[in-house]
C-alpha cells in the first residue's frame, strides 16, 4: 500500500473519531482513501473536507476538546496555515494527531519530498513556548504504526502529536502489516476518562468544563508555562525513541531520520565496504530528541554527520547534544534541498571529504 | 430574614436563571452582551438542555462568555468558532452547539469559517453580536462599521472609497441553502428583548430538530467604544444602525432551500 493510504487505513483501525482535512499534494490520498473507505458506515468515524487548513485544524480543536480522537493531515504550506490552531491546541492541552507529508519550500515551493519543516515541527512552529510530540517514520510500516502511537502519546500527555514524514514516504508503496481494529471510545468511556476537562455536555454531577488557552494573569500564565515545560521534560525522560545501526564500533556516525535515513543505511554499507567504520543513528522521535544516545556516542566517536533533506536543521540539535556532552567530536552536515533526495554515494563522498583529516590520520582532530 | 422569605412565590415576577452564573460580569454598563447572555441562560434552562449544550466563545469582549453561563465551553481562536463548533457538533450530533461571535470575529477574520459552516448547514446556532466596532481592542473599524462612523482606526469617519462598505453579512448568510432560520434582532428595549428571546428560542429549537444552521444577529451597542452614554448609544443605534441593519426575519425555511 501507499504511505498516504496506510495513514487513512491506520486511522480507521485505531479507533479515530474524526478526520478533518483539506487537499494538498503530496498527501491528498489520505482524505481520498478515507472517502472511498466510508468509515462512517463501519466504525462511525467522521470524515469531513474543510474549506481550508485553518478550518480543518480548528475542527480538530473542537473535536479534541470534546474528548474525541481527532486528526488531520496536510503538507508544508498547509501546516504553516494550521500553525495558529496548533499553538491553541498546545495551549489548551488538547490531544490530537497531525500528519505533515512534507514538500520542499519555502513558499509554494515544490511538491517533491523535503525535510525542511524540521524546525517548524520540533521547535513549536506557531507562537509561544510549546512542543509537539514529533514522530518520524522511515517506512510505510511505520506510517501505519505511528498513527496509533501518536494518538497514544497525545492522550497520555494531553498534547498534540505530529507525524513528520515526506512526499517520498507518502507516495511510496511497500508491504505493510495492518493493525487489528480497536473500537472507538464510547461517550460513556470519554466521560469516565476525560470528564474532568472534555466538553461533552455538562451533567448535573460535575462542574462545567472550559477548553481554553486564555490565561489573563501573568503569574498564572507563567505557572501554566512552567507546567508545560515540566511535561516536555517528562517526555524527554520517557518517550525518546531511536534506532542505532552499526554504531557499536563506529568512528563516524551518520544521523538521519525518515527518507534520508533509508539512504544512509546504504551509505553505511558502502562506507563499510571501503573500510570506514561508519554507523547510523536514526531518531524516531524528533521531539523528544535522542540527546542522551548522541551524548554517549560523542564520547567515543570521531565525528557525526547529519544527513538531511534541508539546509541543515537537525544538525543544530546534534551540536547542542555534543556540546552538552563536553565532547570535541566534530559535527558536520550534508544535505540536498528543493525536493532532491541525496544518493547513498554522495553521502559517503561528503563524509570522506568532511572528515578527510580524521580519516587520514586516524585520530580525532583537536582545535 | 432574607429576601426570599419576604417574597411570596405567587408574587415572584422574575428570577435569575440558574444556568446563569452568580457572578459579576466584566461588560461595561450599557453593553448588549449581558442581556444576550441572560436570554441564552434562561432559554437553556427553560428548554432543559443544560446537559447537552456546548458553547463556543469568540475572541473579543465575549471571550469570557464562559464565565457567565454554566455549561461546557470551548474558547476558539479569532474567527474560528464555526469550525470549532463543526468539530464538536459532528462528533456529538445530539448535543446543542452554538457559537457566540462579534462582528470583527465573524464578519472579518472569520468570514470564511462562518460562510462555509452555514453553507454546509452545520447543525448549530450562531449568535452574532453586531455593534459595528472592535470593542475589546479599543474601538477599531469593523466590516460592519457604518459609513462616516468614527472609530479608532477611522478617526475621520469610515470612508467607503478607502475602507469599503458596511457589510450586511447576515443577508449573505440568508442566501446559503444550509441555513434554516436567519433573523436580525436587538435588545435595546423591553419589547426588543422579548422578541429576541422568541427568535433565539426558535433558533435553538431548530437546532434541536436538526434543521441546519440557525443564525441570529443582534444589533447591539458598544457605548464605551462609541464614546457615548448607554442611553445615547441606544438612541444612536436606533437612528443609525437599525435603518442600515433592519430588524426582522431574513429567512425561515428548511435546510436545502
Amino acid at each position: 500500500m501507499k504511505g498516504n493510504e496506510v495513514l487513512a487505513e491506520a486511522a480507521i483501525r485505531c479507533g479515530c473519531d474524526g478526520y478533518f482535512g483539506y487537499p494538498i499534494t503530496p498527501q491528498s490520498e489520505v482524505m481520498e482513501t478515507l472517502m472511498m473507505r466510508r468509515p462512517w458506515e463501519e466504525t462511525g468515524m467522521v470524515v469531513l473536507q474543510a474549506e481550508s487548513e485553518v478550518a480543518a485544524i480548528n475542527m480538530v480543536y473542537g473535536a479534541a476538546g470534546s474528548g474525541k480522537k481527532a486528526m488531520t493531515s496536510s503538507s508544508s504550506p498547509g501546516i504553516s496555515l494550521m500553525s495558529e490552531g496548533i499553538s491553541y491546541l498546545a495551549g489548551a492541552e488538547l490531544p490530537c494527531l497531525i500528519v505533515n507529508v512534507t514538500r520542499g519550500g519555502p513558499g509554494l515551493g515544490t511538491i517533491q519530498p523535503s525535510q525542511a519543516d524540521y524546525f517548524q515541527a520540533v521547535k513549536g512552529g506557531g507562537h509561544g513556548d510549546y512542543k509537539l510530540i514529533v514522530l518520524a517514520p522511515s517506512s510505510v510500516q511505520e506510517m501505519n504504526d505511528f498513527v496509533d502511537l501518536g494518538f497514544e502519546l497525545a492522550f497520555k500527555y494531553r498534547n498534540p502529536a505530529l507525524i513528520l514524514t515526506d512526499g517520498a514516504l507518502g507516495q511510496m508503496m511497500e508491504k505493510v502489516e495492518l493493525a487489528d481494529y480497536k473500537p472507538r471510545w464510547s461517550n460513556e468511556e470519554i466521560n469516565e476518562l476525560m470528564g474532568n476537562w472534555a466538553t461533552t455536555g455538562k451533567p448535573a454531577s460535575r462542574k462545567k468544563n472550559v477548553v481554553s488557552s486564555l490565561v489573563m494573569g501573568s503569574d498564572e500564565m507563567e505557572a501554566y508555562n512552567l507546567r508545560f515545560q515540566q511535561k516536555y521534560r517528562m517526555m524527554e525522560e520517557k518517550e525518546v525513541r531511536y534506532e542505532a545501526f552499526q554504531c557499536d564500533d563506529a568512528e563516524f556516525v551518520l544521523v538521519a531520520f525518515g527518507t534520508s535515513s533509508r539512504v544512509c543505511q546504504k551509505s553505511v554499507q558502502i562506507a563499510r565496504a571501503k573500510g570506514l567504520k561508519v554507523g547510523l543513528l536514526r531518531p524516531i522521535t524528533l521531539f523528544p530528541f535522542p540527546k542522551l544516545v548522541i551524548k554517549e556516542l560523542a564520547r567515543k566517536v570521531k565525528g557525526f554527520m547529519s544527513v538531511e533533506m534541508s539546509a541543515g536543521q537537525m544538525v543544530e540539535d546534534i551540536k547542542l547534544s555534543v556540546y552538552e556532552a563536553g565532547s570535541n567530536a566534530r559535527v558536520n552536515y550534508f544535505g540536498r534541498m528543493g525536493g532532491i533526495i541525496p544518493s547513498p554515494e554522495e553521502v559517503v563522498e561528503a563524509l570522506e571529504e568532511k572528515f578527510s583529516w580524521e580519516i587520514s590520520y586516524g585520530v580525532k582532530r583537536s582545535y | 430574614m432574607e429576601l426570599k422569605d419576604l417574597i411570596k412565590p405567587e408574587n415572584l415576577v422574575y428570577e435569575k436563571s440558574k444556568v446563569q452564573e452568580d457572578t459579576y460580569m466584566h461588560y461595561c454598563p450599557g453593553c448588549s452582551h449581558g442581556v444576550v447572555h441572560k436570554i441564552l441562560a434562561e432559554l437553556i434552562e427553560e428548554l432543559g438542555i443544560q446537559e447537552k449544550t456546548v458553547g463556543v466563545a469568540p475572541v473579543g469582549c465575549a471571550v469570557f462568555a464562559y464565565n457567565y453561563i454554566d455549561i461546557d465551553w470551548q474558547e476558539a481562536a479569532h474567527g474560528r468558532a464555526p469550525a470549532v463548533a463543526t468539530g464538536i457538533s459532528r462528533l456529538y450530533p445530539d448535543n446543542f452547539v452554538f457559537t457566540y461571535q462579534g462582528d470583527g470575529d465573524l464578519a472579518s477574520i472569520g468570514a470564511a469559517e462562518i460562510m462555509h459552516a452555514c453553507n454546509r448547514g452545520e447543525n448549530i446556532l450562531v449568535v452574532f453580536i453586531n455593534n459595528g466596532i472592535y470593542g475589546m481592542t479599543g474601538g477599531q473599524m469593523a466590516p460592519t462599521t457604518l459609513e462616516g462612523m468614527v472609530t479608532a482606526t477611522t478617526p475621520m469617519g469610515r470612508n467607503v472609497d478607502l475602507n469599503g462598505y458596511p457589510m450586511r453579512i447576515t443577508n449573505l448568510i440568508a442566501q446559503l441553502p444550509g441555513t434554516s432560520y436567519v433573523t436580525r434582532q436587538a435588545v435595546h428595549t423591553a419589547a426588543a428583548v422579548r422578541k429576541c428571546k422568541k427568535s433565539l428560542k426558535k433558533a435553538i429549537e431548530n437546532v434541536l430538530a436538526k434543521k441546519g444552521t440557525s443564525f441570529v444577529e443582534v444589533v447591539s451597542t458598544c457605548n464605551s467604544g462609541w464614546k457615548m452614554t448607554p442611553v445615547a448609544a441606544n438612541k444612536w443605534m436606533e437612528d443609525n444602525m437599525i435603518p442600515y441593519y433592519p430588524l426582522g426575519d431574513l429567512k425561515d425555511s428548511v435546510k436545502g432551500e
